[in-house]
């Protein structure tokens, strides 16, 4: 058990800031300020933030659609988010993108990607790369249960195994494909075994729980960084929302379900826990809370106020110089 | 001047490139000795059958800082990682703002002609033309493969350099000192005055042979070779159309919105061009069918000198 307070602060802080923000988000949506397809991190934030707290600038990448929480876990700033979900001007891709492809070169957030599976590829060329420079450097890719039933992810473990990429692979097993309970399309009831018939080592985690993830990662990261080659997290968790936010597309999860998912509330089980450890108190909670209330009420701002880019602009990037 | 074949010219571009950029990677499915010999297997890699995976894991390293060559060998294979190539390499740059460059070569063999029946005889560039953010060459001699293969290699986006199987062995003149070929313009094989024929890969000999045999009928043919599609050098064929009056286009390619429509297009959509047209453009391309493996079939499907010149006396004939 980690017992570094500042460690279980910065980790409490990260998954509540993704919480805040995603909720915003939803809340500009609901009142139509965020037009097109977001996908809600809720209920996830413990993965992204024990996994990316292993991490630094060096070390790179690749999210999915359900993104935010990954750009923010790996130190994207908020308001050039928000911008880009708005998108404004601002925003981390001029506009360009929207919520489904944030990216952040300058912190090794090589982007989002919307097509279910293809950012497996992508992260092994950047865990290419990290083994080309020979300085450390990891990449790690997060995905859902869905792509576990794309060929892509067979490809990568077999390219990851045989070349020994310092590459993690983070399913993010949230238990569906859009409205598709994975029972129904995946015939490996154990996706933790996919990976080890690629001889990668392999684990299961409590999603929920972001010290687990975080022990767990690090110990994978550390070995990846000695030239060990890739590592395996399944990491067990469950989305709050529908795959994207939509007022007519309805929710085909059982209700009870969803509730019992929340009653296992990453953040809140955090809480209760250092709460009776002793390592918070409630008035530490609160401050945190309002500090980062603060922050993303300053990412909305700054959003709302940035204009919008020009029609024209649309003809820029399309190459680069 | 030395004489090379087209393989070894591509070969050269690539090993003088590595030699200057240590952040390079070659990938592809097959064993390079060569150029493992020289730069090592951790640059030269003998990737599995899995085109998505080589090709996705291009744009991660070229995100990362690197110089990707990545070989699918046959536009074939390309289908299996255009989610790679279609959905990510080519939009990247622009989903992302242009927040990091994307410097990828990716090579694919294309044409027929060698009774390799229907999936491995296509020459599908058009299909790759429709989609923004790719840059395409055509080389047709081993002078415009080195040549365009190093600015392929600087230039900092995806390019894709579609080679045409039957070209590999040809020879030809390649200058001992390094050059480049600057994407967008293109070459006039041939000056002539009577119709302007732009050919594409394999088709650009084709139509030299029917221009000399033409000839002793005093036709004088234009041979233009845009050696890019994109960019398309449309400034010369519509001065060299603007001369002559009379267009054909030439492309082993099926014709359905293919590379000569897109070509035809670009010369009738200008007013001055038009109007100095005395014969409407002729495309001749492979027939709209797969490539039949038969060769009375394939050879049948497959456009020709014999059919070249039919086309080029068809627009003489109906001029104004």
């Amino acid at each position: 058990m980690i017992s570094d307070r500042e460690i279980l602060i910065g980790l409490y802080t990260k998954m509540l800031t993704i919480r805040r923000f995603e909720e915003r988000v939803v809340e500009e949506f609901r009142a139509g300020r965020i037009r097109g397809y977001i996908h809600s991190y809720i209920g996830e934030e413990a993965v992204a933030t024990g996994v990316c707290a292993n991490l630094n600038n060096a070390d790179r990448i690749v999210s999915n659609h359900r993104g935010h929480g990954h750009c923010i876990a790996k130190g994207a700033d908020m308001k050039r988010m928000m911008a880009e979900i708005f998108g404004k001007k601002t925003g981390y891709c001029k506009g360009k993108g929207g919520s489904m492809h944030i990216a952040d070169f300058s912190v090794g957030m090589l982007g989002a990607d919307g097509i279910v599976g293809a950012g497996l590829p992508i992260a092994s060329g950047a865990a290419i790369a990290a083994q080309l420079e020979n300085n450390g450097a990891v990449a790690a890719v997060f995905f859902g249960d869905g792509a576990c039933q794309e060929g892509e992810l067979h490809e990568c473990l077999n390219l990851a195994s045989i070349w020994k990429l310092p590459l993690l692979f983070v399913c993010e097993n949230n238990l569906y494909g859009v409205h598709t309970h994975r029972d129904l399309v995946l015939g490996a009831k154990e996706i933790v075994r996919m990976p080890r018939a690629y001889h990668i080592p392999s684990q299961v985690v409590d999603g929920n729980d972001v010290i687990a993830v975080y022990e767990a990662a690090r110990e994978a990261v550390e070995q990846m960084r000695r030239g060990k080659g890739p590592h395996f997290l399944e990491c067990k968790t469950y989305r709050w929302h529908k795959h994207f936010l939509s007022e007519i597309v309805p929710d085909r999860r059982p209700p009870s379900e969803v509730e019992a998912w929340k009653k296992k509330c990453p953040i809140r089980t955090f809480e209760n826990k250092a709460l009776k450890d002793g390592i918070v108190t409630s008035a530490d909670l609160n401050s945190i809370n309002e500090r980062i209330m603060q922050e993303v009420e300053e990412a909305v701002k700054f959003a709302d106020e940035s204009p919008y880019p020009h029609p024209e602009d649309a003809l820029d990037d399309v190459y680069s110089a | 001047m030395r004489q090379i074949t087209y393989e070894q010219a591509t070969l050269e571009a690539i090993q003088e490139e590595f030699r200057k950029n240590p952040k390079s990677i070659y990938m592809a499915t097959d064993l390079l000795i060569d150029l493992q010999k020289e730069f090592g297997e951790a640059r030269v890699r003998v990737t599995p059958i899995a085109e998505s995976s080589f090709v996705g894991a291009a744009i991660g390293l070229a995100g990362s800082g690197f110089r990707v060559v990545a070989n699918i060998r046959m536009a074939t294979f390309g289908f299996v990682a255009t989610d790679q190539i279609v959905n990510h390499a080519a939009k990247i740059t622009y989903m992302f703002g242009g927040q990091a460059k994307f410097p990828i070569l990716y090579r694919m063999t294309v044409g027929a002609g060698g009774s390799a029946a229907a999936e491995h005889s296509i020459s599908p560039y058009s299909m790759y033309m429709n989609v923004p953010g790719l840059k395409i060459i055509l080389p047709a001699t081993p002078y415009d493969a080195k040549g365009l293969f190093k600015t392929a290699f600087k230039d900092n986006n995806p390019v894709i350099s579609f080679e045409h199987m039957l070209l590999g062995g040809m020879q030809g003149e390649v200058p001992e000192d390094e050059y480049c070929i600057p994407f967008g313009e293109a070459r006039i094989r041939r000056v002539g005055e009577d119709v302007t024929v732009v050919a594409l890969a394999k088709m650009v000999n084709e139509s030299l042979a029917a221009a000399e045999e033409l000839e002793k009928e005093g036709l004088s043919l234009e041979i233009i070779d845009p050696r890019t599609l994109v960019p398309l050098d449309v400034e010369t064929i519509r001065r060299s159309v603007s001369k002559t009056g009379r267009l054909v286009v030439v492309d082993e390619a099926c014709p359905t919105c293919g590379a000569a429509s897109e070509i035809v297009s670009q010369v009738v959509e200008d007013k001055i061009t038009f109007g100095e047209l005395k014969a409407p453009p002729v495309r001749v391309c492979g027939l709209n069918i797969p490539i039949p493996f038969s060769p009375p079939m394939e050879k049948y499907a497959l456009p020709d000198k014999q059919k070249i010149i039919d086309a080029v006396k068809a627009v003489f004939s109906k001029s104004k």
